[in-house]
């Protein structure tokens, strides 16, 4: 459970990056925080597990104060893939970059081997085991990063800007992945711009503009509400913007999905005949 | 980190700002030469006093006293050791130390108090980019000169990208504050080859760029700015010849004649 | 089996400004060639958009448009590229710098100068430009990219978008015929990334600067395209109008991210229900779709 209780964030530069920010995230949880770059959305999520400490107002993680905790240990609990994953890559095969936080957290050898095993099982990485992370591709060393971060398994998984750079199969694979990992109970926090992903993956979305929360609420609703939309200058997803041009046939307008509208229209049509 | 922003530059426009590096660099070659021929304390407070005029003209007070203050610890240190040294090398075992010692040690610390701030006023006072082209008109190669702008280009970005690189680490339970001296060590590898990695592709998609705008098209290669020697610039070469006649002049013929302050120190 | 789809453009190879043909290139030290017997045609003035999954060989295309292979890269190439008249190999980067131009995806590897202005001036200064003429230019392409009051900012202050605009500048400030921009907007947001495609587009009306780009966000890009290229593992397997490749069975085997408005219309006619034409944008499907809602309530 993560709760953010009125925070605001001012860098060592002065840029004040979050205003007064409140959310609460509950266990299970599938969350989307949206906006413009430099809305503050990667800052936000710097707090959940403790990079970054509120200069005012508190995060509260699984009860504890982020400000009394140290990054490892809140580390252990809430997983952080970053936006590029050679951040973080430094060793010489994937399996040991697996094991790296593994390490850290004081696992011991037995339990590490076989975290190892089903984290590069499961994304698909058994063939590159001995590999040196350097020599994969893009997609290849995302995947390497999300791994490392699943071993551990941690509750909350957050990942910044996952789809950037992705191409539509990537994009595919990730959304069903990501939807697997919260059915599986795992809460799930993703920093996005990308509206159509978000469209395709329904979760509760949050939206932010210049460091404050705009609006809040399920997918259909928010990225359907035009005021909101305007105000966080969002670009609809096309779904929803082809029905906002169809509003005066009294069809829902509230629609995201391809295949939900392709329901509507049939419907909409065997009606009419 | 704070004796860095004493060397920084930063965008104000001033006289100072506006003088050619070249001439600039002149001047503190000049503080230079005169700061090492005198050992003597009043000519180095002097010379000391000199470049305070300039400081306030570029309006760089604030990031000059930094500067200062870092180097402070700098000059406590070279004050004690040649105050140490000089005394047990040439006055041991008499006791108390000759004030003329102390006189000694204290021109030694000055002198690179002055250096320090020479130094200092001339990179505050200079943006890279003019640095660069006074590199260029001076005949350095290009590639030198584009390696330096460049170089000072890249400089926040990799700030920023080492900053990354900790945050990544440290949210898969790194602690780079634990630990003994060599496990404090080991802890930076996570940290210096992501870095390093990074720098490299950097480099390659750099070369790329560079090879697409046509780069090597030429050895004739022309520049959207230039420097001008203006009246300012005459001004402080004549200003910086003048002073270092003048040290010469004192040094040839009225050295012996400086007082020695030793009297105010003891006072 | 997917095919070329060459039917649907007339070509006309007077107009021609890049042409390949069997195009086939493996990088040093590679096992597998990353291009295919690629051949394409493309005329003045198209804005064209080259896509296909990662990996497909967009971004090795880019590089022999423009020289980097095979001058920089080196490898195995076999094939003829001919850009603007030249033939690629038979000619340096440099020159080809002149009539070919490459942005690149990373908006802050490709700036190195510590103002705007200078940034953009580079390739100028490079090809030995007098000073008087240069300024011209650099002004110029800061009009045409709207960054005209960004001239003496550091690019490390700028924002993504404000970046890969001076890189765009800093391309068309040497007046190229063809500019080839390789995903150019990965690191923006939405809103970001539709600047650029305007700046671009405005730039092949007004000027008309034949336009490659690569890309992923067809939802933002396609409408300004007037012919598609997709790869697929080094090949050319789709070329041809928009509306002909995105509407293409192959295209969603191959997983290129088509428009959702196209996927609609395809969804509905697997169900019996035909629009007038193919939309690849959100207001050409609502325009169609009210024609079909309106035609079956009379």
């Amino acid at each position: 459970m993560i709760e953010v209780k009125d925070v605001f964030f001012t860098y060592t530069n002065n840029v004040e990056a979050l205003k007064g920010v409140s959310l609460k995230i509950r266990e299970g949880d599938f969350v989307a925080i949206m906006g413009q770059n430099g809305a503050g959305k990667t800052t936000l999520v710097k707090h959940f597990n403790g990079l970054l400490k509120p200069t005012k107002g508190s995060v509260i993680v699984n009860g504890v104060d982020t400000r009394e905790e140290s990054v490892a240990k809140l580390s252990r609990r809430v997983g952080f893939v970053f936006q590029n994953p050679d951040s973080q890559l430094f060793c010489e095969t994937v399996e040991e970059e697996v094991a790296f936080a593994l390490r850290n957290f004081g696992f011991q050898e037995k339990v590490i081997k076989t975290r190892v095993e089903w984290a590069i099982n499961l994304l698909g990485l058994t063939r590159y085991r001995q590999t040196s992370p350097f020599m994969l591709s893009g997609g290849e060393r995302k995947r390497v990063a999300l791994a490392s971060v699943l071993a551990w398994d941690p509750d909350v998984v957050i990942l910044d800007e996952p789809t950037i750079g992705q191409d539509y199969q990537q994009k595919e694979k990730l959304r069903q992945f990501i939807i697997q990992l919260n059915t599986q109970g795992k809460t799930v926090v993703i920093v996005t711009h990308d509206v159509e992903f978000v469209a395709e993956c329904n979760p509760r979305v949050v939206f932010m503009v210049e460091g404050k929360i705009v609006g809040q609420g399920a997918a259909k609703q928010v990225l359907t509400d035009r005021k909101l939309l305007a105000r966080a200058s969002i670009v609809p997803p096309q779904i929803s913007q082809i029905f906002m041009g169809l509003a005066d046939f009294g069809l829902p307008t509230d629609v995201i999905d391809v295949y939900e509208a392709k329901e509507i229209l049939l419907d909409f049509l065997e009606a009419k005949s | 980190m704070s004796v860095f922003e004493g060397f920084r530059f930063r965008r104000v426009f001033s006289p100072i700002h506006e003088l050619d590096p070249r001439v600039k660099f002149f001047y503190v070659c000049v503080v230079f030469v005169i700061a090492v021929m005198f050992t003597q304390l009043l000519p180095l407070i002097l010379l000391f006093l000199i470049q305070l005029p300039f400081v306030l003209m570029a309006g760089v007070q604030k990031e000059w006293i930094k500067s200062m203050r870092g180097a402070s610890l700098l000059a406590l240190m070279i004050f004690l050791f040649n105050f140490l040294f000089t005394y047990f090398y040439r006055e041991y075992p008499s006791f108390p130390p000759s004030s003329s010692l102390l006189e000694y040690s204290l021109s030694m610390t000055l002198r690179f108090i002055v250096l320090v701030e020479s130094f200092s006023i001339f990179f505050l006072t200079t943006s890279p980019d003019r640095l660069g082209l006074a590199l260029e008109q001076s005949h350095v190669p290009y590639e030198f000169c584009f390696a330096f702008t460049t170089a000072v280009r890249f400089v926040p970005v990799l700030a920023e990208e080492a900053q990354t690189i900790m945050d990544a680490q440290k949210a898969r339970g790194l602690e780079l504050e634990r630990g003994n001296f060599i496990k404090r060590i080991k802890n930076y590898i996570p940290i210096l080859i992501p870095l390093i990695v990074s720098a490299i592709r950097r480099s390659l998609e750099l070369a790329e760029a560079m090879e697409s705008r046509a780069w090597g098209a030429t050895d004739k290669r022309t520049n959207l700015y230039v420097l001008k020697i203006e009246r300012r610039d005459y001004i402080l070469a004549l200003i910086s010849i003048s002073m270092l006649i003048l040290a010469v002049y004192i040094w040839l013929f009225l050295r012996e004649q400086i007082p020695s302050l030793i009297p105010l120190i003891t006072a | 089996m997917v095919g070329v789809l060459c039917e649907s453009r007339a070509v006309d190879e007077t107009l021609a400004i890049i042409e390949t043909s069997d195009l086939t290139y493996t990088y040093p030290g590679g096992t597998e060639p990353s291009l295919v017997d690629v051949s394409l045609t493309i005329e003045k003035g198209e804005f064209v958009i080259l896509t296909g999954p990662s990996g497909c060989g967009k971004t090795t295309l880019c590089r022999c448009f423009n020289g980097l292979v095979p001058h920089f890269y080196s490898g195995k190439l076999e094939g003829d590229t001919t850009v603007a008249g030249f033939r690629v190999s038979e000619h340096s980067i440099y020159e080809l710098a002149k009539h070919v131009g490459l942005v690149f995806q990373n908006p802050e590897n490709q700036l190195f100068a510590l103002s705007v202005e200078k940034d953009v001036a580079f390739g100028l200064e490079n090809l030995g430009l007098p000073r008087e003429e240069m300024k011209r230019q650099v002004d110029w392409a800061l009009q045409m990219t709207g960054i005209a009051d960004l001239r003496e900012r550091a690019p490390h202050e700028l924002s993504g978008g404000q970046q890969q605009r001076v890189a765009i500048a800093s391309v068309i400030a040497m007046k190229p015929d063809v500019m080839v921009l390789d995903e150019p907007t990965s690191f923006l947001d939405p809103l970001g990334a539709q600047k650029i495609f305007e700046v671009i587009d405005g730039l092949n009306k007004e000027l008309g600067i034949t336009v490659i780009l690569v890309e992923h966000r067809l939802d933002l890009a396609s409408k300004y395209a007037n012919h598609v290229i997709v790869m697929d593992e080094g090949k050319v397997v789709l070329d041809g109008k928009p509306l002909d490749v995105f509407s293409s069975e192959d295209a969603r085997l191959i997983g290129v991210g088509i428009p959702k408005a196209t996927r609609l219309y395809q969804a509905l006619r697997e169900s019996g229900v035909h629009l007038n034409s193919i939309p690849v944008n959100s207001q050409e499907a609502s325009l169609l779709l009210q024609e079909v809602l309106t035609r079956d309530r009379g």
